[in-house]
C-alpha cells in the first residue's frame, strides 16, 4: 500500500514538473491562431440598431459591416469604403429642388442626399434564417412552438445557408432605427436629420399597437423618403438639412445591413423564451461571426467562411513601416482564426492571467501600474524590467475624449446671471484647480491637462495653452493672480465683500466610495487654496442625473468620448440650444453665448481647412474667457501587449480592428509553458505542518487511552 | 402531516406578498422608471420620447401602486406592482430589461452555482464536524485552547481576505489552479477547487465553533456517562453516540440552507468569475434591472420557505418524538 502511495505521489510530482496546471482553457486546441482577451461587462445588445456601448461595439464591429470604415493606419482618421464600391456621392439641394454646388453655404441647403453603391457578391455568414427546403421555400421561417422542442441554441438548427447582401438590407436597418420595438439610442438624434424618420416612427408605433406583442413587424412595405432603394446594389439616404458629419455615422454599426429573414426568424413564437434573437445572435457579413455566445462566461468569434475578402492596408502614416505595421500589407484578412472573449470582472484575476500568458493584452489598473510602468527622468513612460523580460510591449495613445468640471450657467452665483463677477470667479477657480497635480496623483501621469474642449486627434486641436489659466506653456498662473480675480469678483480672501460671509460653493457628484473620497478631498483642498469652502453633495447616479436635467447642480464633473473625429462632436457640448436643463441636450453646463452659437452653426457646415480652424480658434478663445468649464484633462490610454501579438496600433475611431491582429501561437505556447510551473514545495511544507499537528494530538490520545487503563 | 404542510403553504403566500412589496418599495425608492430607461438607453443622445417609448415597451409606463386613471378595482390591479407580481406566483419571471428570458437564465445559471455550493456545503460540514469533535476530544488540553484560538482567528478575518489570499497563493504564486473562470463537464472540477477551498476555509471558524458548543453540551449528558461506564473508548463514545445525538441540531440547521444552495454566493461567484445565480443577482443590482432583482428575491424567499418546511420534516425523521400537526 505504502509503495503504491509513493509511486502515485512520485507520478504526480513528475506530472507537476512537466505540465501546466492552471490553464484556464482546458478544451482548447493549441496552435490555433486564436486571440484571447476579456470582456468586463456582459453586453446588453448585439443588435446594431441598439448597441452603442463600447463593450457591445467590440463585438458588433467585427460582425456587422456598415458602408464605410476608418483606415486602420492613416492619421488623421480617414474614412474609406468597406462594403461600398466607393465613397458615397453627396449632393446638396435647395428648397426648390435644384442641385447646389459642393461649397454651397449651409443656409442654402434644404436637403442632402447620399448615394451609396455596394459591392455585388457579398454574402452573409451561414445562418438558419437563410436555409431553404429543396423546393426553394424557407426551411425555418414558419416554425411552430413544437418545432422548437429540440432546440436550445442556434447551433441546434441543422441547416444553414446564406444569401447575397443587397441595398434593401441597408434600407431595412435604417427603418429599424425608427422601430418602437427597438428603442434605438440614436433615433432621437437621427430623426433631426434623416428625412421622414419621425413620421416613419409614428406609423410604426401605430402598426406595432395593432399587432400582437413580439410578432414580426415587417418594415419592407413602409416606404419613406429618408432611405430608398435605387437598385439591387444601390440606395439613397436623404437628410432634411446640411449635416456633413453624417458621413461618419455611416462607419458605425447602426447603419449595418440587417436581412429581413433574420428578423422574421427570430420573431417566431418560442424564440424569445430560448433567448434567440438579434440581440444575442447577430447575422452579419463581416470577417467574424459569433460562434459561441454565453454572455455569462465567454463569447467566441470565429472566421466567417463567407467573408467577401479584404486585404491588409498597404499604406499608413510615417513611421508605420519602421514599426512593422506594414509587414502584412496585401495579405487576406482576417489574420486570426478566432477570438475568445472571457468574462472577467475583477482586476486581480485579469492581471494575473495576463502575466501568465493567458490573455494576449491587458489594460493597466492603478493597483498594477507600478509593477508595469516606470517613468524615465525625462517623464517618458516605459515598461519595468519585469515586463520587458517577458517581451511585453507598451502601447499608449491620448484618447479622443475630454473630462471636465462644469459650472451650471443657470446658477445665480457662478452662472450667466452673475455677470462679470461670476466670470472672474470661474477664471479664478480654473487657475486654482491644478489638473497637472490631479493627473500625477490619481492617473499615474496617464493624461494631459486640457487647454480647450477639443482633444488631440480631432481637427481644430492646437498644441497651445489657455492664457487665462497659464502664463506660459506648462506654467500655471500664480495663486496670487487667482486671488486677485476672486477679489475682483467680490470675494476678497474668499469672503463676500459686502456681507463678510464666507464663499461656499457646491459640488454635485455621483462618485462615492473610498477612491472617490480621496479625489473629493483633493478637490476641496484645491478650492481651499482660494479660501473657498467647497461642499460635496454626493448622491446616487439617478439623483445626480435628475439634478442635471433640472439644472439644480452648481459645479459638476462630466466627460465626453468622441463619436466621430470632428470638432462638432465636442463643441456641440457647449452649444446653447443643446442645453441639458429644459432641453435635454448634451450641454450639461447650460452655457449660452450667442456669438459662440453663431460660430458653431458656421463651423458645423465647413470643410476642414484654414478657415474652419480660424473659426474654431475663435470659439476656443470665447470658451477660455467665459470659462464655463474647467478644461480638465484628456486621458491617456496605456495597454500592454504580449510579444506574440502584432499589428497593434490604437485606432480610437475604428471598432473593427480585430481583423488586422496577428498572433504567433507557437511563441505563446512556449511562453505559457515557461511561465507556468506549478510550485510544489508548499505541498511538502503543508505535509510537515500537518504532521506537527498530528504528532502532539496522537501523543495526547495515547496518553488519554493509557490513563483509562 | 399533510394538513400541516398545506397550512404552512398558505402561510407562505402573505409572506411572499410582503417580501415582494418590500422589494418593490425599496427598489423604486432609489430608482425611477425614467432612471432605468436612461441606464438602458445609454448616456448619449437620450430624448424624453425615447425614454417614454422604452417605458411603454417594458411595461414601466403604469403607476406603481395606484392608478387614478382607472376605476373600481382596476385602480389597484392596473398598476406596475400587480403586473409585475402576479405572474411571479406562477413562476413566470418574464424578461430582463435586456430582453433575455429570466427563467431560462435561472435554469442555466443555477448549475454553476450548485457546482460550487454543493461541495462547499458537504466538505464544509464534514470539516466543521471533524474539527469540533477533535476539540471536544481534547477538551481542557492545550490543543483545545490552541484550536479555539485558531478558530476565533479564522472567523475574525473578512471573507474577502480568504478570496484574495487564495487567489494570490494558490493561483498566482504557486500556479496550481486557474485563478478564475468556469467550464462545463469534467473540466469544471479544475475551476471549482479554488473557490471551494477558499469557501470551506472561510466558514470553518464559525462552523466548527458552533458545532463544538453542541457537542460539549451533549457530552455532559447521562447517556455519555453510561457509555463510558460500559467501558467504551472515548473515540467510540464521541463518534458513535455524541455525534449521532449532536447531529439533530446540526442537520436541521443544515437542511434549511439546502434549497438556497441553488442561488449561489454573491461574493464568491463575482470574484471567481463563476456564471451562477449569485453573480447574476449582483449584475442585476448594478444595472438596476428590476425584473431580475424581483425574480431572484422572490425565488430566494420561496427556497427559504421550502428550506424551513424541510427542516420541520427533518425533525420528525431524526427525532421520533416530534409530530407535525
Amino acid at each position: 500500500m505504502r509503495a503504491w502511495m509513493a509511486i502515485l505521489l512520485l507520478a504526480w510530482f513528475q506530472a507537476g514538473c512537466g505540465k501546466v496546471w492552471n490553464d484556464p482553457y482546458p478544451g482548447e486546441t493549441p496552435g490555433l491562431k486564436t486571440l484571447y482577451t476579456v470582456f468586463e461587462e456582459r453586453p446588453k445588445h448585439l443588435d446594431p440598431a441598439r448597441s452603442y456601448s463600447s463593450n457591445e461595439v467590440e463585438f458588433t464591429g467585427q460582425i456587422y459591416e456598415p458602408p464605410l470604415q476608418y483606415h486602420f493606419l492613416k492619421r488623421p482618421y480617414t474614412l474609406k469604403p468597406l462594403t461600398t464600391t466607393g465613397m458615397p456621392l453627396v449632393r446638396y439641394w435647395d428648397k426648390a429642388g435644384r442641385e447646389l454646388s459642393g461649397n454651397a453655404s449651409p443656409g442654402q441647403v434644404a436637403r442632402t442626399t447620399y448615394d451609396i453603391t455596394i459591392q455585388p457578391g457579398i454574402r452573409y455568414q451561414p445562418h438558419p434564417a437563410f436555409a431553404l427546403l429543396p423546393e426553394g421555400k424557407p426551411r425555418y421561417l414558419g416554425l411552430a412552438m413544437q418545432d422548437l422542442k429540440p432546440i436550445n441554441t442556434l447551433s441546434d438548427f441543422k441547416h444553414t445557408s446564406t444569401r447575397e447582401l443587397t441595398a434593401e438590407d441597408y434600407v431595412y436597418e435604417i427603418k429599424r432605427l425608427a422601430s418602437p420595438r427597438l428603442n434605438s439610442p440614436i433615433f432621437g438624434l437621427m430623426s433631426e436629420y434623416i428625412e421622414g424618420l419621425d413620421a416613419l416612427n409614428a406609423r410604426l408605433v401605430e402598426a406595432s399597437k395593432s399587432q400582437p406583442k413580439g410578432s414580426w413587424l415587417d418594415l419592407r412595405p413602409y416606404e419613406f423618403s429618408g432611405a430608398q432603394v435605387t437598385g439591387k446594389y444601390s440606395f439613397r439616404i436623404t437628410l432634411k438639412t446640411h449635416y456633413p458629419q453624417f458621413i461618419y455615422w455611416l462607419a458605425m454599426p447602426f447603419f449595418a445591413p440587417i436581412p429581413w429573414e433574420a428578423e422574421r426568424f427570430y420573431t417566431q413564437p418560442g424564440m424569445e423564451e430560448l433567448n434567440l434573437n438579434l440581440d444575442w445572435f447577430p447575422v452579419g457579413t463581416g470577417p467574424f461571426m459569433l460562434s459561441e455566445n454565453d454572455p455569462n462566461r465567454r463569447m467566441v468569434l470565429s472566421k466567417n467562411p463567407n467573408f467577401h475578402g479584404e486585404t491588409y492596408p498597404a499604406d499608413g502614416e510615417t513611421g508605420d513601416r519602421e514599426k512593422g505595421l506594414l509587414q502584412d500589407a496585401g495579405k487576406a484578412l482576417p489574420l486570426i482564426d478566432r477570438a475568445v472573449f472571457t468574462l472577467e470582472k475583477e482586476d486581480i484575476p485579469q492581471w494575473s492571467k495576463f502575466l501568465q500568458g493567458y490573455y494576449d493584452a491587458s489594460g493597466i489598473s492603478s493597483d498594477n501600474f507600478d509593477q508595469a510602468v516606470q517613468f524615465s527622468p525625462e517623464g517618458e513612460a516605459d515598461l519595468t524590467p519585469e515586463m520587458k523580460a517577458k517581451g511585453i510591449r507598451l502601447v499608449t495613445a491620448i484618447t479622443t475624449s475630454s473630462r471636465y468640471m462644469g459650472f451650471n450657467m443657470k446658477d445665480p452665483l457662478v452662472g450667466h446671471a452673475g455677470g462679470e463677477a461670476a466670470r472672474k470667479l470661474r477664471q479664478a477657480i480654473s487657475i486654482a484647480v491644478d489638473y497637472e497635480e490631479f493627473i500625477s496623483i490619481f492617473l499615474n501621469g496617464r493624461g494631459i491637462a486640457a487647454q480647450g474642449a477639443l482633444p488631440p486627434g480631432i481637427f481644430g486641436y492646437k498644441e497651445d495653452f489657455n492664457p487665462i489659466v497659464y502664463s506660459a506653456a506648462g506654467k500655471r498662473r500664480s495663486l496670487e493672480e487667482a486671488r486677485q480675480l476672486l477679489a475682483d469678483a467680490g470675494y476678497p480672501n474668499g469672503r463676500n465683500a459686502r456681507t463678510g460671509e464666507p464663499l461656499v460653493l457646491y459640488f454635485d457628484t455621483a462618485a462615492t466610495g473610498p477612491d472617490a473620497k480621496s479625489r473629493l478631498d483633493w478637490l476641496i483642498k484645491q478650492f481651499r487654496k482660494l479660501d473657498i469652502q467647497l461642499v460635496i453633495r454626493a448622491t446616487d447616479y439617478n439623483r445626480f442625473q435628475d439634478k442635471m436635467l433640472k439644472g439644480n447642480a452648481q459645479i459638476f464633473e462630466w466627460g465626453w468620448n468622441a463619436d466621430y473625429p470632428d470638432p462638432e462632436n465636442f463643441l456641440f457640448l457647449l452649444y446653447g440650444p443643446n442645453a441639458k436643463a429644459g432641453k435635454n441636450g448634451e450641454n450639461a453646463a447650460n452655457y449660452s453665448n450667442p456669438e459662440f452659437d453663431r460660430l458653431f452653426a458656421l463651423m458645423k457646415g465647413m470643410p476642414n481647412g484654414t478657415e474652419r480652424q480660424q473659426v474654431i480658434d475663435h470659439m476656443t478663445a470665447l470658451l477660455r474667457v467665459d470659462a464655463p468649464w474647467l478644461f480638465g484633462f484628456h486621458p491617456k490610454g496605456f495597454s500592454l501587449q504580449h510579444a506574440w501579438v502584432t499589428n497593434v496600433k490604437p485606432n480610437l475611431m475604428a471598432n473593427n480592428t480585430l481583423k488586422y491582429r496577428r498572433i504567433d501561437p507557437g511563441l505563446r505556447e512556449q511562453s505559457r509553458a515557461e511561465w507556468n510551473h506549478p510550485v510544489l514545495w508548499p505541498f511538502v511544507l503543508m505535509a510537515v505542518g500537518l504532521s506537527l499537528l498530528i504528532w502532539p494530538a496522537w501523543r495526547q490520545y495515547r496518553r488519554h487511552e493509557e490513563s483509562r487503563g | 402531516m399533510i394538513r400541516y404542510f398545506l397550512r404552512r403553504l398558505l402561510y407562505a403566500f402573505p409572506i411572499l406578498i410582503g417580501v415582494n412589496l418590500i422589494t418593490f418599495f425599496l427598489f423604486f425608492v432609489v430608482n425611477t422608471p425614467d432612471n432605468m430607461a436612461r441606464i438602458h438607453l445609454g448616456v448619449k443622445h437620450v430624448t424624453p420620447e425615447a425614454i417614454e417609448q422604452w417605458k411603454a415597451e417594458h411595461g414601466y409606463d403604469k403607476p406603481l401602486f395606484f392608478n387614478p386613471q382607472q376605476t373600481g378595482v382596476q385602480t389597484v390591479t392596473d398598476t406596475l406592482f400587480v403586473d409585475r407580481s402576479v405572474k411571479l406566483f406562477a413562476f413566470q419571471f418574464g424578461k430582463a430589461d435586456d430582453g433575455r428570458d429570466i427563467a431560462r437564465d435561472i435554469k442555466t445559471r443555477m448549475w454553476p452555482s450548485l457546482a460550487i455550493a454543493l461541495p462547499v456545503f458537504v466538505i464544509g460540514l464534514l470539516a466543521n464536524i471533524t474539527a469540533a469533535l477533535l476539540m471536544v476530544f481534547y477538551r481542557g488540553t492545550r490543543l483545545e485552547y490552541a484550536g479555539v484560538a485558531g478558530l476565533i482567528a479564522l472567523m475574525s478575518i473578512s471573507g474577502l481576505f480568504y478570496i484574495i489570499a487564495g487567489q494570490y497563493f494558490i493561483a498566482k504564486l504557486w500556479q496550481w489552479l486557474p485563478i478564475s473562470g468556469f467550464d462545463g463537464g469534467i473540466d469544471a472540477i479544475k475551476f471549482i477547487l479554488l473557490p471551494a477551498i477558499v469557501s470551506v476555509a472561510a466558514g470553518i471558524g464559525s462552523g466548527a465553533r458552533w458545532y463544538r458548543t453542541i457537542f460539549i453540551e451533549e457530552i455532559g449528558k447521562d447517556y455519555v456517562r453510561t457509555a463510558r461506564a460500559k467501558g467504551l473508548s472515548e473515540l467510540r463514545v464521541l463518534f458513535r453516540h455524541v455525534l449521532k445525538n449532536g447531529m439533530i441540531p446540526i442537520l436541521t440547521g443544515a437542511v434549511v440552507v439546502l434549497p438556497l444552495l441553488f442561488t449561489g454566493s454573491l461574493v464568491t461567484e463575482s470574484f471567481f468569475g463563476i456564471p451562477g445565480l449569485g453573480s447574476y443577482t449582483i449584475d442585476a443590482i448594478r444595472s438596476q434591472d428590476f425584473a431580475i432583482v424581483q425574480a431572484m428575491v422572490f425565488l430566494g424567499s420561496v427556497l427559504y420557505i421550502v428550506g424551513l418546511l424541510l427542516t420541520d420534516l427533518s425533525y420528525t425523521l431524526v427525532d421520533p418524538r416530534v409530530r407535525l400537526t
